[in-house]
């Protein structure tokens, strides 16, 4: 509104808001717009605090250093070498699922978002972008870190069958992450809430993830072409999907008073 | 008696849309306690409300329900011609909410935050500049916020508020932190001059009435006073807190 006599800096723009040059008469914002918006603030606000990646590597190179005394081995393959791999994978992601709404929590950024015209969705979709970033750097840090302290056959040779599986468990834990997050982060006990509700939903990404890399880390094949099982690949293929959908469903509600 | 009697499409009447905020029987819970007890008034449009009452009398509670962040749990809510809670997608954007959180990110810097603001209300960055100027805090736009003094977050803050030229301004303390040249410095943006239907919840008796043109006294939930504001003494105020 323009009221006879404003001097605010809208009213030295234009008389006519809706007409006004700079912006779009309280239209609700495109969502790749706003999907572009959180995800630069996120990232900045990432690497000014580098509260979850260096968090999320470190925890995971100290886990193999952990498992490989531990263990008493000096290395592992196989279908042990997938389970030490992806439920370290899988914890050190927690830490970022955790913290993934904690600024937004704490600093009103809930309340910046909500009271914006847009597509609340676009939260979702950044912040499981977001989520997926910080997944990869962790993976580029701790892959090769398992390959060096842990594992006993050359990573080289299982790297390009890995892939598919770290692509598709990125993905499903994403999705459940970022929606176990948003539904945690505004209870008192976000902290232990995150986990207990996001571990249950991951452990199918676990299983599927480690069955489908098993074959990779064996010194020899065993009974396959070196490829990942497209078995395991389609059903993790099916839970990320599955749960894609169910967070797009449900994320408005969860926004929601 | 009603002047004019014309009917909208949606079969609204013009004195209906004129009226900025209109409540009828709102209550809102926080689990068993009432925080809104059955409140009941009308705003028009371009005026200012300033809401008083001791601390836990509703007076945020209320401005989140207005800023569609609460649900009213029972009673009726219409705010710039849409019922809450169906409609309040359809004032999101039209509101510039003012609280006693800043609603900036402390690690960004004044003008990141703006900008991240400006782009969810699809906004240039030219507006981003003028608003910084119009706060005087041009020359620490590039500082984190978590580095400015509370008055000057709170500049920001204002900035932030006013960015998409709202409707509707509602202001939770909003001198809070503000010394006097800072003050006048805003008033523009969320005074009496913006022009904007204000709804103001404030503890200075002197300047609440001054700028205002209803009153509206809670105490634990419930409407204890509202009348004009030229009909209230700064003691009728005072009595709000004994």
């Amino acid at each position: 509104m323009s009221a006879p006599g404003k001097t605010s800096p809208h009213a030295a723009m234009s008389q006519d808001v809706h007409a006004r040059p700079g912006r779009s008469a309280h239209a609700p914002t495109g969502t790749a717009k706003v999907v572009r918006a959180l995800l630069r603030k996120e990232l900045l606000v990432e690497l000014r605090t580098l509260e979850s990646i260096p968090g999320m590597s470190l925890f995971a190179v100290t886990t193999f250093v952990v498992f490989h005394f531990a263990l008493n081995q000096d290395t592992v393959s196989g279908q042990e070498a997938a389970g030490i791999l992806w439920v370290t994978l899988l914890f050190a992601a927690m830490l970022g699922v955790n913290r993934l709404f904690v600024a937004d929590a704490d600093q009103g950024g809930f309340d910046g978002f909500l009271l914006a015209p847009v597509d609340r969705t676009a939260l979702l979709i950044a912040k499981a972008i977001a989520l997926l970033a910080y997944l990869l750097v962790l993976e580029l840090i701790a892959v090769p870190a398992f390959g060096l302290l842990l594992l006993g056959p050359p990573l080289g040779q299982a790297l390009p069958g890995l892939l598919a599986p770290l692509a598709l468990g990125d993905i499903g834990v994403a999705a459940i992450g970022t929606l176990v997050a948003a539904l945690a982060v505004r209870t008192r006990a976000r902290d232990l809430l995150g986990p207990l509700l996001a571990l249950p939903l991951l452990v199918p990404i676990v299983i599927g993830c480690a069955r489908a890399s098993a074959p990779l880390f064996y010194a020899t094949r065993v009974g396959g072409d070196g490829n990942p099982p497209l078995r395991w690949l389609g059903t993790l293929a099916l839970y990320d999907l599955v749960f894609g959908l169910i967070a797009y469903a449900v994320f408005d509600f969860l926004l929601e008073d | 008696m009603r002047d004019i009697e014309v009917q909208t499409a949606n079969g609204r009447t013009v004195e209906d849309i004129v009226a900025a905020v209109e409540l009828d029987g709102l209550t809102r819970n926080y689990g068993e306690r009432a925080a809104l007890d059955d409140v009941t008034l009308k705003l028009d449009a371009a005026q200012t409300l300033v809401v008083f009452g001791p601390n836990g009398a509703g007076k945020t509670t209320l401005l989140r329900v207005l800023a569609t962040l609460l649900r009213p749990h029972a009673g009726k809510v219409t705010v710039l011609g849409a019922e809450f809670p169906d409609d309040a997608w359809q004032v999101r954007g039209r509101i510039g909410l003012l609280g006693h959180d800043p609603l900036l990110y402390r690690e960004l810097t004044a003008r990141e935050n703006l900008r991240y603001h400006a782009r969810l209300h699809d906004i240039d960055d030219e507006l981003v500049e003028r608003q910084l100027a119009a706060v005087s805090m041009t020359s620490r736009a590039e500082e984190p916020v978590r580095t400015l003094s509370r008055g000057m977050v709170q500049r920001v803050a204002v900035a932030r508020a006013t960015l998409h030229d709202p409707e509707l301004l509602l202001l939770d303390e909003p001198y809070a932190n503000l010394d006097p040249a800072a003050i006048e410095l805003v008033e523009p943006l969320i005074g009496p001059s913006s022009g904007c239907t204000r709804v103001l919840s404030s503890h200075d008796p002197g300047r609440g009435l001054a700028e205002s043109d209803l009153v509206l006294g809670l105490r634990a939930g419930r409407v204890a006073l509202l009348a004009d504001a030229t009909g209230v003494s700064t003691n009728a105020v005072a009595e709000l807190y004994r």
